[in-house]
């Protein structure tokens, strides 16, 4: 059977998180069918037509989905997911809303944050803040997943584009409105596609700081910013810089850590970066023992040094 | 209005995880255990609303076993009116409990179910969803801000690259995130007056629903540990490693 790939995008491309879960998917047999469901979403219908591994995309484009609310597109995916013997999404905050709903739609399980697929109904997930993994086995006739994008490698462009076929909208259920956006705008790499991502914590002491202290040392490294959760609710950045066990994982090839003690909640969102660096003042901070690199030192000093020395 | 509030008794967030060494899973064996940090925002925000008059009547709901009176009983400190255990000795799996919860909303008859976004130990984050879906009610998960008026709820959800603004009709489903509230710490007179608070005892199969596991645990196991690192004396020596040694800038 095939599988089904609910394809996140912004109406034009595809969003990086989707072309890691495609990679998921490719571990998997069967043809992969992409979902792309929007309002004026043609552009991205065009382009999911152009990865490794796709067989055939599904244009779904209906005011319905413009704001991309679970319960519309949950009514859709439901009516398709019979056909399909998995049902994939990014377990970005946009895959974690709708996915569980498709699932329950259909009284059948989801398997949240899969790290590892070792068969057709074998998966392997984080639990407790990835302190530890479990392999688990669906029983379920369609296996519902959301994928942990840095578990798996993107896929690239293929030579010639597949078929776009053009699907029937689902209804406007009328449930819900989106009544605005707020979006964090910034010219650095988004933090999930970053190779390099500079991090702060409570340490920083105040948003000022944070910014006077770690945009220059960004900027230098053509890095994302992050943050501790502590950094985040004392207002230093917003909210969506949180690393960790319930905001964003991430896995750069160097992650900083500047002014993080390295609390479970902390590193369960970034302690599978390549390279760990952390400057903290207190030797004794858990950090240092995940960090690949470790300086003891003030961070007003170290940190602004090492900007002037890259 | 009535607001249910699902809560679930899970290990403490400070202690350390410990998994056994046969692969059976994680040891909660003498472990302390306590309300799931996202569960107590939610009753933290019901009980906003019942003391800003929105709400009249807070119901806690745990699904569990018998221990997890405990933490319906800390909630009931907190504020919540009274208590209903859903006593079960299975695995309890969110879709599981979600058919559970739709159950037990089945009879109560709540305006507006606030859940955790994720308990911490599953780390699912899928039950709300599931609970919204099953009832056919809206969902907006991830609140960091929640105002309820004229049958609407207007709630500030924490998305990935920002914030964003839902209008959804009541009935609904909202999961709380970190910022929605601090919540506040259960006093002693509270606790002692919790304990006289109603708690009703109801089981799977009186509400009608089959609980059997869906997703088999194969093994539990730890993940691999990263090798200690170095410590490095200065900024000069840490850029000639990254440079050098790790090469990644
Ligand atoms: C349910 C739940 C979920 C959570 N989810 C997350 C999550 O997703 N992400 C997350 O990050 N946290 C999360 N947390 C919070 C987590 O437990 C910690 O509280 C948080 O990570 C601490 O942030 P911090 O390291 O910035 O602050 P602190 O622990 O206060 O550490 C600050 C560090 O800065 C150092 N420092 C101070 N001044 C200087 C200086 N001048 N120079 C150098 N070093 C200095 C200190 O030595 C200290 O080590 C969660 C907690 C709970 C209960
Ligand atoms: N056994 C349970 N009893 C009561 N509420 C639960 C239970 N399991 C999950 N929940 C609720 O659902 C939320 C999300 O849990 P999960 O989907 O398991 O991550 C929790 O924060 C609780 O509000």
């Amino acid at each position: 059977m095939a599988i089904l790939l609910i394809a996140e995008h912004d109406n034009q491309s595809l969003k990086a998180a989707t072309l890691n879960t495609l990679g998921a998917a490719r571990r998997l047999e069967g043809e992969i069918h992409v979902l792309v469901a929007g309002a004026g979403c043609a552009a991205a219908g065009q382009a999911a037509a152009q990865f490794e591994g796709v067989a055939k995309v599904l244009l779904c484009d209906a005011p319905q989905y413009a704001e991309r609310g679970a319960e519309n597109l949950a009514e859709l995916v439901r009516g398709l997911a019979a056909n399909y013997s998995h049902v994939l999404v990014p377990a970005s905050a946009e895959g974690k809303n709708l996915l569980p709903r498709v699932a329950a739609l259909c009284g059948m399980a989801q398997v949240s944050d899969v790290v590892g697929i070792e068969s057709a109904d074998i998966f392997v997930r984080p639990i407790y803040a990835g302190n530890a993994l479990a392999t688990v086995k669906s029983i379920d006739p369609i296996k519902f997943l959301s994928i942990r994008t840095t578990a798996f490698e993107a896929v690239g462009v293929a030579g010639t584009a597949v078929a776009v076929e053009t699907i029937a909208a689902g209804p406007e259920l009328g449930l819900c409105k989106l009544v605005g956006r707020e979006l964090t705008r910034s010219e650095r790499p988004e933090l999930g596609a970053a190779k390099i991502i500079v991090s702060g914590g409570r340490g920083l002491g105040s948003g000022d700081n944070y910014r006077r202290v770690l945009e220059p040392l960004a900027d230098k490294l053509g890095a994302a910013l992050g943050a501790s959760r502590a950094a985040v609710d004392a207002g230093f950045v917003p909210n969506d810089f949180q690393v960790g066990q319930t905001g964003k994982i991430v896995a750069p090839q160097l992650y900083l850590a500047v002014g993080i003690s390295g609390a479970i909640q902390h590193l369960a969102g970034m302690k599978d970066s390549r390279v760990i660096v952390a400057i903290n003042k207190d030797p004794d901070a858990p950090i240092f023992q995940v960090a690949d690199y470790g300086l003891v030192a003030d961070l007003f000093e170290a940190a602004p040094a090492l900007t002037q020395a890259i | 209005m009535k607001v249910l509030v699902p809560v679930k008794r899970v290990l403490d967030y400070n202690v350390k995880v410990r998994v056994r060494a046969d692969g059976s899973g994680v040891d909660l064996a003498n472990v302390k255990m306590g309300m799931n940090p996202f569960d107590e925002i939610a009753v933290e925000e019901a009980m906003r609303l019942k003391e800003a008059g929105v709400v009249s009547e807070v119901v806690a709901v745990s699904c569990g076993v018998a221990a997890s009176a405990e933490v319906l009983r800390t909630a009931m400190a907190i504020g919540a009116d009274r208590g209903i255990l859903v006593q079960s000795d299975a695995d309890l799996q969110p879709l599981a409990v979600a058919r559970l919860l739709k159950a037990v909303c089945d009879r109560e008859g709540p305006a507006l179910v606030i859940c955790g976004k994720q308990a911490i130990d599953d780390d699912a984050n899928q039950t709300g969803q599931m609970l919204a879906a099953l009832l056919g009610w809206s969902q907006a998960t991830f609140a960091s801000k929640v105002t309820i008026a004229d049958g609407q709820a207007t709630v500030v959800r924490e998305v990935d690259g920002g914030l964003e603004t839902l209008a959804v009709r009541l009935p609904a489903v909202i999961t709380t995130d970190l910022r929605l509230n601090e919540p506040r710490y259960a006093t002693l007179p509270n606790i002692m007056k919790a304990k006289k608070k109603p708690l009703d005892t109801l089981d799977p199969a009186g509400l009608g629903v089959d609980v059997s596991q869906r997703l088999i645990t194969l093994k539990v196991v730890e993940p691999a540990k990263r090798s200690a690192g170095i410590l490095v004396s200065d900024v000069a020596q840490l850029l000639e490693k990254l440079k050098n040694e790790a090469k990644v800038i």
